[in-house]
């Protein structure tokens, strides 16, 4: 396995070649902010959030913006994580989060604990250049334990992928397109009604946001645990465990 | 045969009454794909004589061939639309019966793809391309032989050919004018190509509202197989190739080779992030190279000619809009715009002028009447904002609001995103709203700055061409004719 | 009781049962059937071992798929971009406001069908009508039967 030297922020990291520029980053210590990526499910590189500028060794050309989460380290890379590009690409994208949805925190599950809240933080959202769109979405209660708000889904898709990869139920997957995009359980009928749902609850464990939650948590009471995940992905792939 | 009556049975000139003047004809006819100037048709010639048999206005066209012929007006072979052309990759559209194989065979069909065979040599095929210069028909540009030599470096016995028949541009019909004239000389193409680069299993992905294509080429594929031009042991070799058509389903981003790939493979058709690229990773995980139909084309004739008499190629183009005459030609690389629009499509309907010609459907942009000197080729037309595209070449006339206009591609893009990524997904909707509140006349210089911007955004933050390309429009008619959009903003506001 | 579609298995058969055959079958599916109901998509994605939801993601994704049965005749205007520059929008909004419903007839619009020099043009039951106006359009629609 060989080792490539790379530059971060003008700090250089050496990872065997081939980790991710994400890992690079989080082994430097530098934080790329992430929403549809989670350690132990595969990467879609759908939220933007982690695009970073790249240039080639000469560093002559115009610098490519890359998914960090998707994208190998290379011998060479120069890579930059926040330029002022970067930060304004991201304060649009959680803009556009927030008003493509009806994202009311006061009431939510997941009020202050919720990834996407963490995120405005971060970019420095504190309000929306953009009107909001107050789309009708609908709230699927039919499941005996566990509930959907499509108003508070950001399509991050860790859901799909967590019930398909790890589960392996494919209870979830994305429907229709475009805007009109959601994530359809079965054959787009009520969650409650999908055999295939073995009730594991890895689903709510991995949200996001306070769009899948448990029916007994009220106003503030959702934590999601992307740990269990990785714990699960971890004995699974190294058969090791750390009860 | 040569003497025959030949009569375009495309679906242009169907629309227009063809296929009941075929069947109310005493004469010998021979059905043939596009003849060229669409809006004249029904289109038929003799020899090397061209037909319009458009009806005067208010007057039905036939009902017999022989009434319609007896009506009908010649169009001059000294006329531009024709004169003008370099016919390569249409050579024998207009001339051959694209049912009948036999035809195809008797004009020369897959002879090239014989002396390939016959030659026993991918490289130099791969290096004959490569010294052509030929770039991707389909909108991108990239080089052919470069892409090819990818794709044959790939380790591994098993790869991969696409072709991308999902011409999904609204006003852009090039690539269905040869799957329906001369489905042959695509077939010969892709061997060819399936040859260069170490392919067994081809798939040619053609959209479905093209439903006289995907005909033709079911009947030119089985007729090729009959014929040992396609299937095992090719022309005695040892090159065996078979072609899969695939049919799809109504989504504009399938264009994108990515989604393509994903529909191949029976999925939603969303992108994914590039790298790895398809000449890596491709269909079913293969090295598969992916090319355009106009791009497959051209191989047979580049073929024939040889890289010095090919010289810089051609281009085809549908020409339509606000032109007295559209269709589809095919010039040389490097035409000015105001030859082709001009000259060949004869300008604007009289007590007109253009206005701007937007080239590149939703990812492209405008091009305005002050540039129709600009020679016809990628580099130049990127220097003004747009791109060439696949070839759709839509002319405006002073009637078009240019705002209107980028509202309506802004309104395509956001239909047809696949809504994976957010700023595509959610910032289309974003822009086409801005762009409408312009045009009610409620906007300000702030919305139009909050426009600019968020065009930037959305184009630099996508994850596919789809997205990147889709604020195209927008900041080409900004850039262009910023003036549409400052007529818009309240009075107040109007000051610099 | 799960219901069966003989006239699918050449389809499935052709595809040997791959997931990959899914767009070809739902093609196929919907030229027989018309449209994509919940117990012929149940059907397919047993036949080609796919989860439910799945299948319905991928028909809900591409435009040409129905999920509902069709009128008698379907009107689509074109409104790709030479027929948007020659009026489209206009067309579509007028027989939009006209009671097609009452004539069984379905409108909708198609994003450019390639026969550009007939702009603005509607396909009715898969006829292209060239150089249209909403009137004339009516008119021939009501000669339906």
């Amino acid at each position: 396995m060989s080792v490539c030297t790379l530059r971060i922020n003008e700090r250089d990291v050496a990872v065997p070649t081939g980790t991710t520029l994400l890992e690079a980053a989080r082994q430097a210590s530098i934080p790329i902010p992430t929403l549809c990526f989670l350690e132990g499910l595969s990467a879609v590189a759908a939220c933007r959030l982690c695009l970073v500028e790249v240039s080639g060794a000469d560093g002559h050309a115009e610098p490519r913006l890359l998914a960090a989460c998707v994208t190998a380290a290379a011998e060479g890379m120069r890579v930059q994580t926040h330029t002022p590009r970067l930060q304004e690409i991201r304060r649009t994208v959680v803009e556009l989060l927030f008003t493509e949805g009806n994202h009311v925190c006061a009431i939510c599950v997941a009020n202050g604990h919720c990834e996407l809240q963490n995120m405005a933080v971060d970019v420095g959202m504190d309000h929306s250049r953009l009107p909001y769109r107050f789309p009708e979405q609908s709230v699927d209660l039919s499941h005996a334990q566990f509930g959907l708000d499509h108003n508070r889904c950001i399509l991050c898709t860790r859901c799909v992928r967590v019930c398909d990869e790890v589960e392996g139920a494919h209870v979830w997957d994305v429907g229709w397109r475009g805007e009109h995009c959601q994530i359809i359980s079965g054959l787009g009928e009520p969650w409650g009604a999908v055999e295939a749902c073995t009730h594991c609850g890895k689903c709510v464990d991995v949200c996001p946001t306070g769009a899948l939650f448990h029916k007994a948590d009220t106003s503030e009471e959702k934590h999601s645990h992307p740990e269990r995940l990785q714990t699960l992905v971890h004995a699974r792939t190294h058969q090791e465990w750390s009860p | 045969m040569s003497d025959c009556l030949r009569l375009c049975t495309a679906a242009s000139c169907r629309s227009r009454g063809a296929l009941a003047l075929l069947e109310n004809s005493d004469r010998p006819v021979k059905e043939v794909g596009c003849l060229g100037p669409c809006s004249e048709g029904p289109l038929a010639a003799m020899g090397d004589q061209l037909l319009s048999l458009q009806p005067a206005e208010n007057e039905t066209v036939g009902p017999t061939l022989e009434a319609a012929l007896a009506r009908s007006r010649q169009i001059s072979a000294e006329d531009p639309f024709l004169k003008l052309q370099r016919r390569l990759v249409l050579a024998r559209c207009g001339v051959v019966d694209p049912g009948c194989i036999d035809d195809a065979l008797a004009q020369g069909a897959y002879q090239q793809l014989q002396a390939v065979l016959a030659a026993d040599d991918p490289s130099a095929v791969i290096e004959t391309v490569r010294r052509s210069g030929l770039r991707g028909r389909g909108g991108a540009g990239y080089p052919t032989g470069l892409k090819w030599a990818t794709v044959a470096a790939m380790p591994g016995a098993r790869k991969a050919v696409v072709c991308n028949a999902d011409e999904g541009d609204p006003g852009a019909f090039m690539d269905r004018t040869l799957m329906e004239g001369d489905p042959h000389t695509l077939l010969e193409g892709i061997a060819i190509a399936a040859f260069a680069v170490g392919a067994k299993q081809g798939y040619i992905y053609v959209r479905a509202e093209y439903p006289l294509a995907i005909e033709r080429l079911r009947t030119a594929i089985a007729a090729a197989e009959a014929h040992g031009w396609l299937g095992k042991a090719i022309s005695g070799s040892r090159f065996s190739f078979a072609i899969e058509l695939r049919v799809g389903a109504g989504a504009y981003v399938c264009g994108e080779e990515t989604a393509l790939i994903h529909s191949i493979e029976g999925r939603r058709g969303v992108p994914r992030p590039r790298p790895p690229y398809p000449a890596e990773h491709g269909v079913f995980g293969l090295p598969t190279l992916i090319n355009n139909v106009e791009t497959f084309g051209n191989i047979p004739a580049l073929l024939q000619l040889g890289v010095e008499a090919y010289g810089a190629g051609t281009k085809v183009f549908s020409l339509t809009g606000h032109v007295q005459r559209s269709g589809v030609l095919e010039v040389p690389m490097g035409t000015p715009l105001r030859t082709i629009v001009e000259t060949m499509g004869g300008g604007a309907a009289p007590g007109r002028s253009i206005k701007a010609v937007q080239t590149g459907g939703p990812s492209g942009g405008c091009v305005p009447a002050s540039a129709l000197d600009t020679p016809v080729d990628y580099d130049s037309l990127k220097a003004l904002g747009t791109i060439m595209g696949s070839g759709g070449m839509v002319v405006l006339d002073d009637t078009t609001n240019m705002v209107d206009l980028a509202a309506f591609f802004i309104a395509f893009s956001r239909e047809e995103s696949c809504g994976k990524c957010i700023p595509c997904r959610s910032g289309t909707v974003q822009l086409e709203m801005l762009l409408r509140k312009l045009l009610e006349r409620r906007g300000s210089a702030a919305d139009l700055s909050q426009l600019e911007s968020l065009c930037h955004t959305v184009a630099d933050a996508s994850l596919c061409g789809l997205g990147q390309s889709a604020p195209k429009p927008v900041l080409s008619t900004l850039r262009h004719f910023r003036s549409d959009y400052l007529e818009l903003l309240q009075p107040a506001e109007v000051a610099r | 009781m799960a219901e069966i579609y003989p006239e699918l298995e050449p389809v499935l058969q052709r595809h040997g049962h791959q997931p990959d055959g899914l767009i070809e079958v739902l093609n196929r599916a919907q030229q027989l059937y018309d449209q994509l109901s919940p117990p012929l998509l149940r059907h397919v994605a047993r036949q080609l071992h796919l989860p439910f939801s799945r299948v319905q993601g991928t028909a809900s994704f591409y435009h040409l798929f129905r999920f509902a049965p069709p009128a008698r005749h379907s009107c689509l205007v074109c409104t790709g971009t030479a027929c948007h520059v020659q009026g489209a929008a206009q067309l579509l909004a007028e027989l939009k406001a006209a009671p097609l419903d009452e004539l069984g007839v379905e409108l909708g619009s198609v994003r450019c069908i390639g026969t550009c020099s007939g702009a603005p043009l509607v396909v009715v039951d898969g006829a292209v009508w060239n150089h249209v106006e909403a009137g004339a359009v009516l008119k021939r629609l009501q000669e339906l039967e």
